[in-house]
C-alpha cells in the first residue's frame, strides 16, 4: 500500500529537525486567556498581541459583545443551514444593510469565512472560456479561488503594472476577463498602485475585484480600503473583505455595484452548500461595522503606531518589508527559517507574540516576523515592543 | 530550420540564465526534477518566453508541461 502521507514527509522532516533543538512550536501555541485585543495569557506568559490582524481592536468592544450576547439569546447558537434556505436570519440582512452602507455600494453577501467569499465569488463570476489576471502574490483563498474555477489563469508579477498589461494584451479578442489585486499585501504590508493598475484593467476591458482584508477599517477617509484612498473605488467591480480582521470576529463578504449581483446568491457554490454564520456573529459584525463608520480617531492612532514602530525598528537596524510604513503590518525579514524561529522564540520569552511567516506562504521564499498593529496598542505598548525586539535580536545576533 | 526547431533554438537561448547549474538540457529535462526551479524561477522564466513569443501561457498550461520538450511543443502550439 502506498501511504497517501509520504508526500508530507519533507515537511515532517524539516519540523522534526527544527524542534527537536528544543525550539518552542511556533505554529502551536495555545492563547490560554485573552485579556484585551493587545494582550494575553500565551504557554503561560503574559504577551503582548502583535500579530492577530485585529486592526481597530473591536473584539472587546462593549456595544459588539453586548450585541452579541442579545442574539445569542434571542436568536440561539446557530442557523443550522445555508442562507438559500432555512440560514437567513433578520440579523443576516442587518449585516449585509450594515456593509452596503458603509461601502456605499448596492449590494453586498456575506460568506461564512473571508476564504469562502474569495472562493466562492472567483470561482463562480470566471468560468470556461474566461481568463484571470492576478497578482503572483495573491492570497491562498484567491489562488484556491482560482482553482476551484474552470478559467485559464495568468499570473504577473508582484504590483507590476505593465507586465499585468502586457498579459492583458495577450487575451484573446471576446473572451471575459477578470484581474484580481489586493488593497495591502499582507506580508510585506505593502500597498498596490490601485489607481494605475485599474486604469490599465480598465483600458482592457477587465472587471476587476479588489481584496481589502487588510484595509478595511482602517485605510481610506470612511475606512473602505485603499481603492477608497487612491479615489479608484467606484471603478472596482467587486471587493472582497472579511470580519476577521478590523471587524473582530468572523465571516467574509463581497460588496458591488453589480445590476446582476443578486444572482450570485443562487449560482455561488460556496455560499449555498455551507451554514451560515451564527447570530451571534452576524450581531458583532453589524455592530462593530457600523462603529467603524465612524473611527477616525482609532484610525489616526494607528497610523501613528505604525509609524512609530516602523521607525523604531528601522533605527535599531532590522530590515523591515517596506521602507516606509504603509499599512498596519510590518514585515521584519529574518536572514533564514532557523533565525527566524529562534528569534520568533526569543520575542515570545519576551512576553511579544508576532506571526512567523515562512515559505511556500512568504514572497521570494522570505522568512518575517510579521507584526500587525492594533489602534488600541498604547503608545508605551509600542515602545516596550520596540525594547523587546532590540533585546531578542541582539541575543539572537540579527543585529 | 522547421517551426520546433526555430523555438526550440529561441527557447535554448531564453532558458540559459536560469540554468543556473549548466544542466544539459534535452527534451526529456525536467523542470522542477532536473532542473530545480522553484516557483519564482518559474514565474520569471515564464514571463521571458511570454514577451519573446508574445503569446500567454496560463498556469492551466503550464499544469500539463513537465519537460523541455513538452515546453517547446506548448510554444509551437500557442503561436498558432
Amino acid at each position: 500500500m502506498t501511504d497517501l502521507f509520504s508526500k508530507f514527509d519533507p515537511l515532517i522532516e524539516m519540523r522534526a529537525q527544527l524542534l527537536s533543538t528544543g525550539q518552542e512550536d511556533p505554529y502551536n501555541l495555545v492563547m490560554e486567556r485573552v485579556l484585551s485585543p493587545t494582550q494575553a495569557i500565551c504557554n503561560g506568559r503574559e504577551t503582548i498581541l502583535l500579530g492577530t490582524y485585529n486592526y481597530m481592536g473591536m473584539t472587546f468592544d462593549p456595544d459588539v459583545i453586548e450585541a452579541g450576547k442579545l442574539a445569542l439569546d434571542t436568536f440561539g447558537a446557530g442557523t443550522t443551514g445555508s442562507r438559500v434556505l432555512n440560514g437567513t436570519y433578520a440579523g443576516h440582512r442587518a449585516c449585509e444593510d450594515a456593509l452596503k452602507e458603509f461601502y456605499a455600494m448596492d449590494h453586498a453577501m456575506v460568506f461564512s469565512t473571508g476564504y469562502q467569499a474569495n472562493l466562492g465569488i472567483i470561482s463562480t463570476i470566471a468560468g470556461k472560456g474566461d481568463y484571470i489576471v492576478l497578482d503572483i502574490d495573491s492570497h491562498a483563498s484567491i489562488w484556491d479561488g482560482c482553482k476551484l474555477g474552470d478559467a485559464e489563469v495568468v499570473p504577473f508579477k508582484h504590483n507590476d503594472i505593465e507586465a499585468m498589461d502586457k498579459r492583458l494584451g495577450r487575451i484573446p479578442e471576446g473572451a471575459g476577463k477578470l484581474v484580481i489585486l489586493e488593497g495591502v499585501y499582507s506580508m510585506l504590508g505593502d500597498v498596490a498602485p490601485l489607481k494605475e493598475m485599474i486604469a490599465v484593467a480598465k483600458k482592457h476591458g477587465a472587471m476587476v475585484l479588489v481584496d481589502e482584508a487588510h484595509s478595511m477599517g482602517f485605510i481610506g477617509e470612511h475606512g473602505r480600503g485603499v481603492a477608497e484612498d487612491q479615489g479608484v473605488l467606484d471603478e472596482v467591480d467587486f471587493v472582497i473583505g472579511t470580519f476577521s480582521k478590523s471587524v473582530g470576529t468572523v465571516g467574509g463578504f463581497c460588496v458591488s455595484n453589480h445590476p446582476k449581483f443578486e444572482i450570485m446568491r443562487l449560482v455561488c457554490r460556496p455560499y449555498v452548500f455551507t451554514a451560515s454564520l451564527p447570530p451571534s456573529v452576524v450581531a458583532t459584525a453589524a455592530t462593530s461595522i457600523r462603529k467603524l463608520m465612524h473611527g477616525q480617531n482609532k484610525r489616526a492612532h494607528l497610523w501613528e503606531n505604525s509609524k512609530i514602530l516602523h521607525a523604531g525598528l528601522k533605527d535599531k537596524g532590522f530590515q523591515l518589508g517596506t521602507d516606509t510604513p504603509q499599512s498596519a503590518i510590518i514585515a521584519v525579514i529574518m536572514p533564514d527559517l532557523e533565525r527566524g524561529a529562534a528569534m520568533w522564540e526569543a520575542l515570545l520569552k519576551e512576553g511579544l507574540y508576532v506571526n512567523l511567516a515562512r515559505p511556500p506562504a512568504t514572497p521570494a521564499n522570505m522568512t518575517l516576523l510579521r507584526c500587525s498593529l492594533c489602534a488600541e496598542h498604547t503608545s508605551e505598548q509600542v515602545q516596550t515592543i520596540i525594547g523587546m525586539f532590540e533585546r531578542a535580536g541582539k541575543a539572537v545576533g540579527i543585529i | 530550420m522547421t517551426d520546433r526547431a526555430t523555438t526550440a533554438a529561441k527557447i535554448a537561448e531564453l532558458i540559459e540564465p536560469f540554468n543556473k547549474k549548466g544542466v544539459a538540457i534535452t527534451d526529456a529535462t525536467t523542470f522542477a526534477g532536473d532542473l530545480e526551479f522553484d516557483s519564482l524561477t518559474v514565474m520569471d522564466f515564464v514571463a521571458a518566453i511570454e514577451d519573446d513569443f508574445d503569446i500567454i501561457i496560463s498556469m492551466n498550461a503550464q499544469a500539463e508541461i513537465e519537460t523541455y520538450g513538452q515546453l517547446i511543443d506548448a510554444v509551437v502550439k500557442l503561436q498558432g
